[in-house]
């Protein structure tokens, strides 16, 4: 099977390849990536991440800025993302869902509340991405539940999850519980999360932010967070490169934990 | 090309009958597989080290020693010699030694070691194990090369004046592979000091090592040793051979449901077809070693673990029959008639003295008396290389 990321019917346009060169940030189309962490078919997380992101789409239209929409299910990619909590290495479709949200501009993440949780499934995709795959990244936070009750589960769980991803979670997340779908001030939040994305995205605040100081950050060798450009990013002007070229051992001494 | 394989030495449960060998017994059959690597043609035998149940090899240089003894052809090499918790100085010295009784038939290849509680059982630290295995390296590089050593860094004491005997055979130290399988900082330590870069090449994807195989050969030019195709690369496997596709899978599928390495998350099949792990025919043993070969590039040794999981002695050594005889012969003919002819040769003790010392003779280190201590005196050889000047430090 292929990763075929299905599109929110309103845009046409092709969801871009995972691409480490920007395009001018006035120009190119924004990608934006819903992630869905329920599995019910249909899901109620689904149709909230597909009215968040279709909203955004109309925000950024209106400012005149085309973008596409990729969705990554997660339940279809349950095996892969088990097996890469265990090996490690993410294979197979979960590794283009990977390179597939490792190129978005904006991402909205939707989950369905599970024992007064986040699901289990949404937290280990998370745990099986590079840690700096998503830096910078303006995301849009929702979850589904049954009760209201568990209305802080985004907050609570979602929100320090992508800050230490080194995400941008908006300021509005949507929680919708059973009554919310009949509710019209459901849709207003709906319309807010989006302008706030959609604002964030046309801003083009991660490429303003990585641009700058992607360097200072700690990353993966070899990691999916900027896919085939790692060999040109070595740095060899550290203390272990130098103690690896026969350098001064003084290095090791002043190295803390590797 | 070399082709051989490599013992991590575990004494695992045989799945099948349910048995579990005593060490004693592993270490008789790893010592049989040994000299039978030998029969079959193969060019290198490697063991690990451990210092933990359930694997024995403690001390990979005793074992070399012994297996040097019963054998006459076979280059012998450690999988890996841990360069983190060992003293680079007793590696320098008990490798020099084993080198010496294989008849130059020893290389090393150096590795971190992966299991936290090991390093405080040898007062380290896992946290300083780069900087550790870089530091411990350049050490172990000059007390291969100068007869006097004075040396400070900060993982070990400092040295003064310090002799590491036996002198390497030929005085030609042993050949070093670092072996990494995600320390771009390994790689170029590899390709500073023109050594080779070891990739175990198992339990990861195909082409996980890649991006770091190519890092050591643009370095490796870099650094003025050759062209990128010179680079000197070798690369792991797993296999289990069967006549028949079918058998084989049949028969290694216990071994791989229970054999603690694998993570037992996905099926034997998408384990073959996604890793190095080779299972199936002679034929298909060796159309996927050729991807090996097209995938890296020319390199110069292709070892395979074949002794794992609890197999028991008769299945490996009916394996490395037919390994010897179906597999490794095919494999040295479609590689050479596919290599570049400007790809280094896999080295040996036998062309590094030529590359030394042409058709001259070989330098043979004769102490000078014992003087009583270690540190006065021009040097402790007679016939030291006046090119490398002994300098002494000042005892204070």
């Amino acid at each position: 099977m292929t990763f075929e990321p299905s599109r929110v019917p309103a845009t046409a346009a092709d969801t871009a390849p995972a691409n480490t060169d920007p395009m001018p940030a006035d120009t190119a189309p924004r990608r934006i990536v819903v992630v869905n962490g329920g599995t019910s078919v249909p899901s109620s997380s689904r149709r909230l991440a597909d009215r968040i992101a279709q909203k955004t789409l109309d925000r950024l239209a209106a400012r005149d800025i085309k973008a596409t929409v990729a969705i990554i299910d997660l339940g279809p990619l349950a095996g892969e993302i088990a097996s890469a909590i265990v090996t490690g290495h993410p294979q197979g479709d979960l590794l283009t869902a990977i390179q597939t949200l490792a190129a978005a501009d904006g991402v909205v993440v939707t989950t369905p509340v599970y024992k007064a949780g986040m699901s289990g499934l949404l937290k280990s995709f998370v745990d099986v991405l590079d840690n700096d795959l998503l830096i910078a990244t303006p995301i849009a936070l929702g979850a589904t539940a049954g009760t209201s009750r568990h209305a802080l589960v985004i907050d609570d769980q979602l929100r320090p999850l992508f800050a230490f991803m080194r995400a941008l979670p908006v300021p509005t997340s949507v929680f919708a519980a059973p009554e919310d779908w009949g509710d019209a001030s459901l849709g207003s939040r709906i319309d807010r999360t989006a302008a706030e994305l959609a604002a964030l995205v046309a801003s083009s605040v991660r490429s303003a932010i990585t641009d700058q100081s992607w360097d200072s950050y700690q990353h993966t060798w070899g990691g999916n967070a900027r896919p085939g450009s790692s060999p040109l990013e070595i740095d060899f002007n550290t203390d272990l490169m130098r103690l690896a070229t026969g350098g001064s051992s003084r290095a090791g001494r002043e190295i803390g934990t590797a | 090309m070399q082709f051989g394989i490599f013992s991590v030495s575990d004494v695992t449960r045989n799945p099948v009958t349910g048995t579990t060998p005593s060490e004693a017994e592993r270490i008789d059959a790893l010592t049989r597989i040994a000299v039978k690597a030998e029969e079959v043609g193969l060019d290198v035998f490697a063991i690990g080290e451990h210092h933990n149940p359930p694997f024995f090899s403690s001390s990979p240089a005793a074992f070399l020693a012994h297996v040097a003894a019963l054998t006459k052809r076979i280059i012998l090499s450690t999988s890996v010699t841990l360069i983190t918790t060992n003293d680079p100085v007793r590696i320098a010295e008990e490798y020099a030694m084993v080198q010496h009784l294989a008849k130059g038939r020893l290389d090393l290849t150096l590795g971190r070691g992966n299991t936290v509680p090991v390093y405080p059982w040898f007062g380290q630290d896992i946290r300083k194990g780069l900087p550790l295995a870089l530091e411990n390296y350049n050490l172990l590089h000059r007390l291969w090369r100068e007869d006097v050593v004075d040396w400070e860094g900060s993982y070990r004491s400092a040295l003064q004046g310090f002799t590491s005997t036996p002198r390497p055979l030929d005085d030609v130290p042993p050949f070093v592979w670092h072996g990494s399988i995600r320390t771009p900082e390994i790689a170029e330590q590899a390709a500073y000091y023109g050594n080779g870069f070891f990739a175990n090449n198992i339990l990861a994807p195909t082409g996980h090592f890649l991006p770091l195989v190519n890092l050591y050969r643009r370095r490796f030019a870099h650094y003025g040793h050759g062209t990128e195709e010179q680079a000197i690369v070798g690369l792991g496997g797993q296999a289990f051979i069967a006549r028949r596709s079918q058998d084989a899978f049949r028969t290694f599928r216990p071994y791989f449901d229970e054999a603690p390495v694998y993570d037992h998350s996905i099926s034997l099949e998408t384990y073959a077809e996604r890793t190095p792990l080779s299972v199936g025919s002679p034929q298909q043993v060796i159309d996927k070693t050729l991807e090996f070969q097209e995938m890296f590039g020319d390199y110069q040794r292709q070892l395979w673990v074949m002794d794992h999981a609890g197999m028991p002695l008769k299945m490996v050594l009916e394996q490395l029959d037919l390994l010897g005889e179906e597999v490794v012969p095919v494999l040295r003919k479609e590689m050479a008639s596919r290599r570049s002819p400007q790809a280094a040769p896999a080295p040996t003790h036998e062309q590094r003295v030529r590359q030394k010392y042409g058709d001259g003779q070989p330098r043979q280190p004769r102490p000078n008396a014992n003087r009583g201590d270690n540190v006065t005196g021009t040097s402790p050889y007679q016939d030291s290389d006046p090119a490398t000047p002994a300098v002494y430090p000042v005892i204070r």
